[in-house]
């Protein structure tokens, strides 16, 4: 995973374990994936293969319906000619995805750095967010879509609510374990809170955060599909979900498995993106990111 | 502000620095760590706090540091320069038994944090940064992060980091306990040329005895629960001490004393 090749800088042979620098070789790459990454792409995607020819073959054997389940062909078959609807409808679920997860990011982590600043203002909202996480989202929604009236604010609302409290939650456990000793050291030279918190809890928190990160991304997409299928609005700006709903109405089956690949890609897609930046934000530093030698 | 100078002379002709005073330290549970210890550390001295665990050596060394106030007495500077915030700048350096290094930084940037935390400029911070990284062995090493470096070179950073503001005083805190042997050896003669060659004055806390006659020119030998200051010894050997030293029959015969001090304080 590592490409990092630190160049060996000049180190005077001065008897110090200074010379033990290490040095990081170069992976072997095929089509810029390393060799080594290879395997753990072919496997997973070979049984993908087969079991989706599995599928074919039986769909083809028994003479399956299409309206009970369509073979994969068709399927991509209907995700080609239903793109210009299809593709539509995923851009307003993303939208939505994209701006209650920015809203998770932005409101959990100023939420979670107040709440690290004093610890009665946490004493006395943590118990409300809590409650907010256990509430189930369907039982909300209506209720939501109700008040606010306008329904994108509404599902926005509620793919907020499922995606906030990873972040919060794992933001303040970060924030909160800062090496104990560096903090006496901050205290030593007379660090501000902001200093403090910029150069030490910040940092420190980052892998926790992004830990959370994943499972939000995730949950900011559900919560999206779940509102929509809750609020189940017509219109022309209207989800992945409605299309699910809609075509399983007119028993356009293919459709509806269509629409249903293009959830699941678009949660795939959030988290391998999710990876990779969490990837690069921590390979040099963090245990969880470095390769292991021994 | 030399109140400790006149009654209590800390070694010839030098300059009190700190002055301990009837200092006792109770935690909360009720363990007494420390109890009523006078100490004068004189500007320029290299001093051991040497005592097995739990003499309450390190609570004593965190007490000077500002790190927690004693329960009882006072600890004095003799100067008075005060920060922004109106506390006195005590202007010290802080080495933990541990490295204490912030992984997501690089070496360089871990050594100017104290300069970072005063607000020196970014460039001047670097450049000071990055000779004091040499005056340690680790030219090269700038850009590394904490995770390419050896146990010993992780001190090194660390030690780097606490002389980077020039203090006045160094404070260590078993620094050197958890590394293997040779890596000690080279780190305490290390320290001392910097020593030598900075003019901070030294305190060293550690339960060898070894590492303090080698390093020190006065033992302070603490004894546990409660802990309290037994004996207070002078090395009379001559710096520059090296190899040469550490198998010297004068290097033993300091070694039997502190030893004997240290057995004393420990069935007291």
């Amino acid at each position: 995973m590592t490409d990092a090749t630190l160049s060996p800088a000049a180190v005077p042979h001065d008897g110090t374990d200074a010379e033990a620098r290490p040095i990081f070789r170069e992976d072997r790459k095929v089509l810029g994936i390393s060799t080594e990454a290879w395997p753990g792409i072919l496997a997973p995607l070979g049984i993908g293969i087969l079991a989706l020819a599995a599928w074919e073959f039986i769909v083809w054997w028994r003479e399956i319906p299409h309206f009970i389940l369509p073979g994969p062909l068709l399927i991509a078959k209907t995700l080609v000619t239903d793109w210009a609807t299809l593709s539509a409808s995923l851009w307003v679920t993303l939208r939505i995805t994209a701006a209650a997860l920015i809203a998770a990011v932005s409101l959990g982590v100023g939420l979670a750095v107040l709440f690290t600043q004093s610890k009665w203002l946490e004493k006395s909202l943590f118990p409300y967010a809590v409650i907010l996480q256990v509430t189930p989202v369907v039982s909300i929604a209506p209720l939501i879509i109700i008040w606010v009236g306008d329904i994108n604010l509404s599902l926005l609302i509620c793919a907020w609510i499922v995606a906030f409290f990873p972040i919060l939650s794992n933001t303040i456990l970060g924030l909160n374990s800062a090496d104990h000793n560096l903090r006496n050291l901050f205290e030593l030279y007379g660090a501000s809170r902001w200093q403090t918190l910029r150069y030490l809890r910040l940092p420190a928190a980052l892998p926790y955060f992004l830990g959370g990160l994943k499972i939000s991304g995730g949950l900011a997409l559900i919560g999206a599909v779940v509102a929509e299928f809750v609020a189940g609005s017509g219109g022309s700006a209207s989800g992945l979900a409605y299309r699910i709903l809609e075509a399983g109405y007119q028993l356009k089956i293919p459709r509806m498995f269509a629409a249903l690949i293009m959830i699941s890609m678009s949660g795939i897609a959030i988290f391998l993106t999710i990876s990779w930046i969490s990837h690069l934000l921590l390979r040099r530093w963090h245990e969880s990111a470095l390769k292991r030698e021994n | 502000m030399n109140l400790a100078e006149a009654d209590r002379p800390a070694a010839k002709g030098a300059k009190t620095l700190v002055a301990v005073r009837h200092v006792s330290k109770q935690f909360a549970n009720g363990t007494i760590a420390v109890r009523d210890v006078n100490l004068d550390l004189a500007r320029g001295e290299f001093v051991s706090l040497l005592g097995p665990s739990g003499c309450g050596k390190s609570t004593l060394l965190r007490m000077i540091a500002g790190l927690g106030d004693p329960s009882v007495g006072t600890i004095d500077w003799a100067t008075m320069n005060h920060d922004a915030w109106g506390r006195p700048a005590r202007e010290l350096g802080f080495v933990f038994q541990d490295p204490t290094l912030m992984p997501w930084a690089t070496a360089l940037d871990n050594v100017i944090l104290p300069l970072k935390l005063s607000g020196t400029n970014k460039g001047e911070a670097e450049a000071r940064g990055a000779e004091m990284l040499a005056l340690v062995g680790l030219k090269g090493f700038e850009t590394s992060y904490p995770r390419e470096l050896s146990g010993g070179m992780k001190m090194r950073v660390s030690i780097a980091r606490a002389l980077v503001t020039h203090p006045k005083i160094l404070l260590m805190d078993e620094p050197f306990a958890a590394l293997d042997e040779i890596t000690r050896h080279k780190l305490n003669d290390d320290l001392l040329r910097l020593w030598e060659a900075n003019q901070f004055t030294a305190v060293f806390v550690t339960h060898s005895v070894f590492e303090s006659v080698y390093l020190s020119q006065r033992i302070v030998v603490m004894a546990a629960r409660p802990g309290r200051v037994m004996a207070d010894l002078r090395v009379e050997a001559p710096y520059p001490r090296d190899d040469l030293f550490r198998t010297s029959a004068d290097y033993a015969h300091w070694c039997r004393i502190a030893s004997e001090k240290l057995k004393e304080a420990i069935s007291a």
